[in-house]
């Protein structure tokens, strides 16, 4: 096992140069977010993922969490860290001094917390919840709910959770049976919630369920889904802690990865109802949830990225040590590393340059958010807001999947021991595996992104988009033309598909259905291509000033042509298959499956 | 009482230390660093001690590159009121730092100067043990305990036989051991408040100390690769072979 070192450099140089900080900065309100005040957050937080989370990761996967006597325990030393971070007011980041948070941006928390997923995914899934809660409180509670709730959750000592999910509503929220009835100023919550995520644990004093449940006036379908805050214990009007509110943990999952995040099983109102408290207007649930969805799914797509730097730091120092007969090509009198393998190098590059390209793709979707909300110009909020559509669903669907395929590959480096649970490279496979599930699936990002944000305008969106990207790739000249030309001809394939999918998708919804994930896959290299293809702008401008003494920037262009020859090509091939929408997916006979 | 630490920008702990190619250093490209581990629990013992009322002011001083602001930056959020960086591109030797360090103390005349040990990427352990001797001040080091005491402190030193207690008049210098204390994390408030407090920079110039290098690295190597262990029979085998392979006793 190595241990996580925060890649400070690289988080700084992608906020500073391929983001922007500047614009961020320039908000109302951020007169306190200056360049130093990044750094040294930046620092401490690394220090906290290197010194308290990625200790306890191990731990996490080998413990896990535990259901013992109906109470559920977080693995051994998960506690201490939780309140660590609770005490260092690290909760707060992002929200408003109002509730007692420090009003940072939330592109400065992203960062923060790409740090803690890579140290531990399975703990930083909690702050993540309790952030996503937050919000739905803050954007749509009434001001009693927020001013009993918002501190304590800000504050971290209450965490929050999503119970969405039941056996028979997963992807289709439409099929929630969770029921609500009024009763005075609240309503009684009776059902099954599943796969709760921190569900029920013993790192916080009380528990913030947010519910999506039916009104018994509701209409069917989604148009008749609440959403409810449900405490684990009820709070009285002073926001002391009382009886417990008749929510079950009723078992946890045995799962594949994140063992110490629990995911349970809760039954609500087994002993005559939960007390639950509406948030908003009745029958809007699954609209709220929508609109916050865009925090939590950038969150999860985040988990991708994170998860895909721990593995690359493990690959690279086992093939930096792993000695394995002589590389061809080799001229030293002793056999180096495996590193110097060509093959192995192919994956390292594989990954290294995947990371910094999911790097930059989140880091700009989560600045948009700063200046969507933000900003007091309303062209550059539209703009910010268009941004944030458009890699929502690459942020999450493509990051996701690229985050798996790159542990698997830290696996492939360190040969047989990587499949050894003992090196721990292994587990890193098994925690990415669900970031492409929770959250919606790849498949429904990949409608998100096909339906509301490209046919719906018909292309218009995404077409500006492309024009920018390619404008960019135009302005790469000389040693770095093989880069430009790598994005636009990705941008030629592009802009024909979404020419294909807008003439085509009307005469069958299934074209788009079919088309869907090879669209967002498409799209997230072409993205990733268009971050580092600027990276590549802003190292060359440092080079011709001569300021490169550790090699940074040269290799951040060199990390560009490797994408641009080995990972855009892939472009192309999408577009065949995008292109052929539901032909073939659907033309063989189901019974011969 | 007015206390001076010094607070060293090195390799962080994490980061596994490669030989250059070139056998002349260690690699430092897109290496991550941090304040030396050691640094960090002087900081922290300070704090403790202002904490405690014992402690008036706390000044943490750094010396080398204008990175190690963030050094820094970190002292300040976990507590020290002000900051002083000897900022120079001068790769500093042991002595250089008590040299520059000296300076900084005949001005600022604090009571107590806590250094670490030694950093953790040259390993020297000698700054303190130079500067308490330019300064003719007591020194206690490699500190596992610090008391304030009527008319100075006393210390509990990790020696090879044990524990040793000293006692010492003030002004003095104490260098800090591993278990003298865990330092905190700095929390988010006091990050942001830090960027407040004030910071100097200096040149080694401004206190009229020649930094130049006195001493040449040769060459700079990896440690031998440790042999596999065996597994020994008996006592007698242990015995035999720590006598007469191992050479460890008489
Ligand atoms: C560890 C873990 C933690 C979780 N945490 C939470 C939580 O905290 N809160 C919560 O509410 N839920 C949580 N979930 C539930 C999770 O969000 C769902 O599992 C997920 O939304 C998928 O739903 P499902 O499992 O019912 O799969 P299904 O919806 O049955 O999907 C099965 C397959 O069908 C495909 N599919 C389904 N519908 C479509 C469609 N319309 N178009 C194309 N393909 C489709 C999917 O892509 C998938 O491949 C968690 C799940 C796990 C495993």
């Amino acid at each position: 096992m190595t241990d996580y070192i925060p890649p400070l450099r690289d988080i700084k140089f992608t906020l500073e140069h391929v983001v922007g900080l500047d614009a961020v900065a320039a908000l109302p309100g951020n007169e306190e977010f200056t360049a130093d005040l990044v750094d040294s957050i930046l620092e401490e937080a690394g220090h906290m993922a290197e010194g308290i989370l990625s200790p306890l990761n191990r731990v996490g996967d080998e413990v896990g969490a535990r259901l013992e006597n109906g109470v559920v325990h977080t693995a051994p030393g998960w506690r201490e860290a939780w309140a660590a971070l609770v005490d260092g007011g690290w909760n707060g980041l992002p929200f408003s001094t109002e509730w007692g948070g420090m009003g940072l941006p939330n592109v400065l928390n992203t960062a923060v917390h790409e740090m803690w997923q890579s140290a531990n995914m399975a703990f930083t899934l909690c702050p993540m919840l309790t952030q996503g809660a937050v919000n739905a409180v803050r954007l749509y509670g009434s001001d009693a709910l927020k001013a009993l709730y918002l501190p304590k959750m800000v504050a971290g000592t209450w965490t929050g959770t999503m119970n969405l999910t039941e056996p028979q509503a997963g992807s289709d929220l439409a099929a929630v049976r969770t029921k609500a009835v009024p009763e005075g100023d609240h309503c009684r919550i009776s059902g099954q919630k599943i796969f709760i995520t921190y569900g029920d644990h013993d790192m916080a004093e009380n528990i913030v369920h947010l519910v999506l449940a039916r009104l018994p006036d509701g209409p069917p379908g989604v148009k008749g889904i609440s959403l409810f805050v449900v405490p684990k214990f009820l709070v009285d009007a002073s926001g002391a802690i009382g009886a417990a509110n008749d929510v079950t943990c009723v078992s946890l999952e045995h799962k594949l990865g994140i063992h110490g995040s629990p995911t349970a099983i809760l039954s609500f109102g087994d002993h005559g109802g939960s007390v639950g408290y509406l948030v908003g207007e009745p029958h809007r649930g699954v609209e709220y949830m929508f609109a916050m969805m865009n925090h939590a799914r950038l969150a999860v797509g985040l988990q991708g990225l994170a998860i895909a730097e721990r593995a690359y730091q493990q690959a690279l120092s086992y093939a930096r040590e792993r000695v394995q007969g002589r590389p061809v090509g080799w001229t030293g009198d002793k056999n180096p590393g495996i590193v110097y393998h060509p093959d192995v190098r192919r994956m390292l590059l594989t990954m290294r340059c995947q990371i910094e390209a999911m790097r930059a793709i989140h880091y700009t979707a989560a600045a948009s958010v700063d200046l969507a909300h933000g900003s007091a110009d309303p062209v550059q909020r539209a703009n910010a807001q268009t941004m944030v559509e458009l890699l929502t669903p690459i942020a999450k669907g493509w990051c996701t999947e690229v985050g798996q395929t790159l542990a698997s590959l830290g696996v492939q480096v360190h040969g047989g021991v990587g499949y050894v649970e003992e090196t721990g490279a292994a587990q890193h496979l098994r925690d990415a595996r669900i970031t492409t599930i929770y959250e919606g699936t790849t498949a429904i990002q990949a409608n998100d992104l096909i339906n509301r944000k490209i046919l719906k305008d018909k292309g218009a969106m995404i077409g500006a988009f492309l024009d920018q990207i390619e404008a960019q790739a135009k302005s790469l000249t000389g040693d770095d033309s093989v880069i430009g030309l790598g994005v636009a001809e990705g941008v030629t394939k592009a802009r024909a598909t979404v020419a294909w999918l807008v003439n085509s998708a009307g005469q069958d919804p299934r074209i788009s259905a079919a088309a869907g994930v090879p669209t967002l896959e498409m799209m997230g290299i072409l993205v990733g291509g268009h971050m580092l293809a600027k990276a590549v702008t802003v190292s060359r401008v440092r080079l011709a000033s001569g300021e490169d003494p550790d090699g940074f920037y040269t290799a951040k262009i060199e990390s560009a042509r490797f994408y641009s020859l080995h990972i855009l090509p892939h472009v192309h091939a999408l577009a065949v298959a995008a292109t052929d929408g539901a032909a073939t997916v659907m033309r063989m006979d189901e019974a011969s499956l | 009482m007015k206390i001076l630490v010094g607070v060293k920008r090195v390799v962080d702990y994490n980061v596994k230390i490669r030989v250059k190619a070139d056998n002349t250093g260690v690699e430092t490209a897109n290496v991550k660093f941090s304040m030396n581990p050691f640094d960090e629990i002087a900081v922290e013992e300070a704090v403790r001690l202002k904490e405690a009322g014992k402690v008036s002011e706390i000044i943490a001083v750094s010396l080398g590159i204008a990175q190690s602001q963030d050094t820094i930056r970190t002292a300040l959020a976990m507590g020290a009121d002000r900051g002083i960086l000897v900022q120079t591109d001068v790769d500093l030797q042991p002595l250089a730092v008590a040299k520059l360090l000296k300076a900084i103390i005949d001005k600022e005349a604090p009571s107590l100067v806590l250094l670490g040990k030694q950093a953790i990427d040259d390993d020297s352990n000698q700054t303190g043990q130079m500067l308490a001797a330019l300064l003719d001040w007591p020194q206690g080091t490699f500190a596992s305990k610090i008391t304030v005491t009527g008319d100075g402190i006393e210390v509990i030193r990790e020696v090879d036989g044990g524990l040793e207690t000293v006692a010492l008049t003030l002004p003095a210098l104490v260098t800090t051991d591993l278990r003298l204390n865990e330092p905190r994390y700095a929390s988010l408030p006091n990050i942001m408040k830090a960027k407040k407090k004030q910071l100097d920079v200096i040149t080694p110039a401004d206190l009229g100390v020649d930094v130049t290098p006195r001493l040449t690295t040769l060459k700079v190597e990896e440690p031998p690769k440790r042999k596999a262990g065996i597994k020994v029979a008996d006592v007698a085998e242990l015995v035999n072979r720590l006598r007469n392979e191992a050479k460890v006793i008489p």
